[in-house]
């Protein structure tokens, strides 16, 4: 019972991880057709802004010592500004530009704030202790479960809750949610574009902030590459979800956490050094049977 | 009284004449039908005046005074309104919201821009699917919703670009009388394209009749109906016979 319970609890961490990650990548997505893959980038960057900069494998520590009512919003602040920041100077020119072209300007991008970072920072992996009361473990169950993982659970019921009321109940979320369907359409309607466009990554680098603040916790380190991974899994969770598709994108990146951990958990000892294959194994079948993703994408639904 | 000129419009796409030296004035509560064989040049003509598509030559002429360069949704904001070929609806969102996200976009506050909404969509006869998602309704029920829409802010004028496609006769009888009433009741200057010729002559003031992006023949419906000139454009050189095109619909 105990270790069922640590399995739940362990899939529904890591696919908040991946639902968080992923719902920052598909926000953008919606009103802009942009793959924004300097999101993962994003994410390290939010760590680091913690950090002194300084080339030392020990982390010079100064914001991150501030209390966490404090330490919380000023990541959240730096995601969301760090990722405005790209798009009055970068993505803002490339509005009509085809899709592909927007997804390479975002990859430059990411190695241009991980290269920043690198220049800073060094390669070197640092140590951080990054919110460390959350790493005690709770008992729940018999089951010891880390409190950090419950907190990220809980964390991302209440942005998924909280941000499905925005899209619903404010004037902006409408807008949004119009201009993410249809961003010409909405724009002949009077809609302001631009501050849509803003919103939408104001929202995502927010996003993107929460996911430094767990993955900070989480390993204890700070790691200009930190956030590849999530990026590639969130990308993963995007195109299965439905590219596009908010909903989709929560929904599959949950259940690429389940797989993963699942995965850890019923293969064979010798096999689990390969995990990542056979969760790539699962993205390829899904895409198999549905290569328009689980839930159709906005926008996408034409009447024939 | 409101007018809405075409001034000697031309559109030419890479050499290609789409329009050329096009007159056209629509009047409050006035119906004015643009009439074409496909490729006629109509959409472009709408696209014009609505500030879609810059003229290369030639001005539109809002009671007068040219406006040159604006866009669309300035237009939108001083009263020029339009739907689109198929409705192009938000199919995501609510009934009511596609309408009132217009309503925030012409500028108005939420409450009012819902207030707007509800007796709209009242005005239009379907306030019962307010809150139904507009993609899962039936198209004659979507193209309601599209003129609820652009009648949003009480334009002065509404250009429908084919709100009759595919419907069936009493579908379209129904739409007509909307379309009457939006002229007569709202006193909104109405453009009216649309293949269903017998809609057109049957709903319009005045009608107006594109080839190849130049205006054949304008007048009212009895001389539209008697043009040899537009018999020729919708048959070709068998004008021999009568024009079956203008039973579509009757």
């Amino acid at each position: 019972m105990g270790s069922l319970l640590q399995v739940v609890f362990d899939a529904l961490a890591l696919g908040s991880l991946y639902a968080l990650a992923a719902l920052g990548i598909a926000l953008i997505f919606g009103v802009m057709r942009l793959v924004n893959f300097a999101h993962g980038d994003v994410i390290a960057f939010c760590v680091f802004a913690l950090l002194w900069p300084s080339t030392d494998a020990v982390a010079v520590v100064f914001a991150g010592n501030l209390p966490w009512f404090l330490l919380i919003p000023l990541v959240l602040a730096v995601g969301a500004a760090l990722s405005v920041l790209s798009e009055l100077v970068v993505f803002r020119r490339f509005r009509r530009a085809n899709p592909a072209t927007m997804m390479i300007a975002s990859f430059a991008l990411g190695f241009v704030i991980r290269y920043f970072l690198l220049m800073l920072y060094s390669s070197r992996p640092k140590s951080i202790s990054l919110l460390p009361a959350l790493s005690q473990p709770i008992e729940i169950f018999g089951a010891r479960i880390p409190l950090l993982q419950l907190i990220t659970i809980l964390v991302t019921i209440a942005v998924l809750f909280g941000l499905t009321a925005f899209l619903r109940r404010t004037r902006f979320g409408l807008e949004m949610r119009a201009a993410a369907e249809n961003f010409t359409m909405a724009r002949m309607l009077g809609v302001r574009a631009n501050r849509v466009i803003m919103g939408a990554f104001a929202l995502s680098g927010a996003l993107a902030g929460a996911i430094a603040l767990i993955l900070g916790s989480q390993t204890g380190t700070a790691n200009i590459t930190m956030g590849a991974n999530v990026m590639l899994m969130a990308f993963i969770a995007t195109v299965i979800g439905g590219m596009g598709s908010l909903a989709g994108a929560v929904i599959a990146g949950f259940l690429l956490g389940s797989i993963a951990t699942v995965m850890q958990v019923i293969l064979p000892p010798d096999a689990r050094a390969f995990r990542d294959a056979f969760v790539y194994g699962a993205v390829i079948l899904v895409l198999i049977f549905r290569p328009q993703g689980l839930l159709s994408a906005r926008g996408a639904k034409e009447r024939v | 009284m409101s007018e809405l000129v075409a001034d000697r419009i031309s559109v030419a796409f890479a050499g290609l004449k789409a329009l050329s030296e096009v007159d056209l004035k629509v009047a409050s509560g006035q119906i004015v039908g643009l009439m074409g064989p496909n490729g006629a040049g109509k959409t472009t003509l709408v696209n014009v005046l609505t500030g879609f598509q810059p003229p290369t030559a030639g001005a539109v002429l809002l009671d007068g005074a040219p406006l040159s360069g604006p866009k669309p949704h300035l237009l939108r904001r001083r009263g020029i309104a339009r739907t689109f070929q198929g409705g192009r609806l938000f199919r995501d969102l609510l009934v009511i919201d596609n309408l009132e996200v217009t309503g925030i976009g012409l500028g108005q506050s939420r409450s009012a821009a819902i207030a707007e909404a509800r007796a709209m969509l009242d005005w239009v006869g379907i306030a019962h699917l307010a809150n139904r998602i507009a993609g899962t309704l039936p198209y004659t029920d979507e193209r309601r919703v599209a003129i609820g829409r652009a009648l949003m802010g009480r334009p002065a004028f509404i250009l429908l670009d084919e709100p009759a496609a595919g419907m069936s006769g009493q579908e379209a009888a129904d739409l007509s009388a909307l379309i009457r009433r939006i002229a007569r009741e709202m006193g909104c200057g109405v453009l009216l394209i649309e293949h269903n010729v017998g809609l057109v002559l049957d709903l319009c003031d005045h009608i107006v009749v594109l080839d190849s992006g130049a205006v054949i023949e304008t007048g009212d419906p009895a001389f539209i109906r008697a043009s040899e000139k537009v018999r020729h454009a919708y048959m070709g050189t068998a004008a021999d016979t009568h024009m079956p095109v203008l039973e579509v619909g009757q």
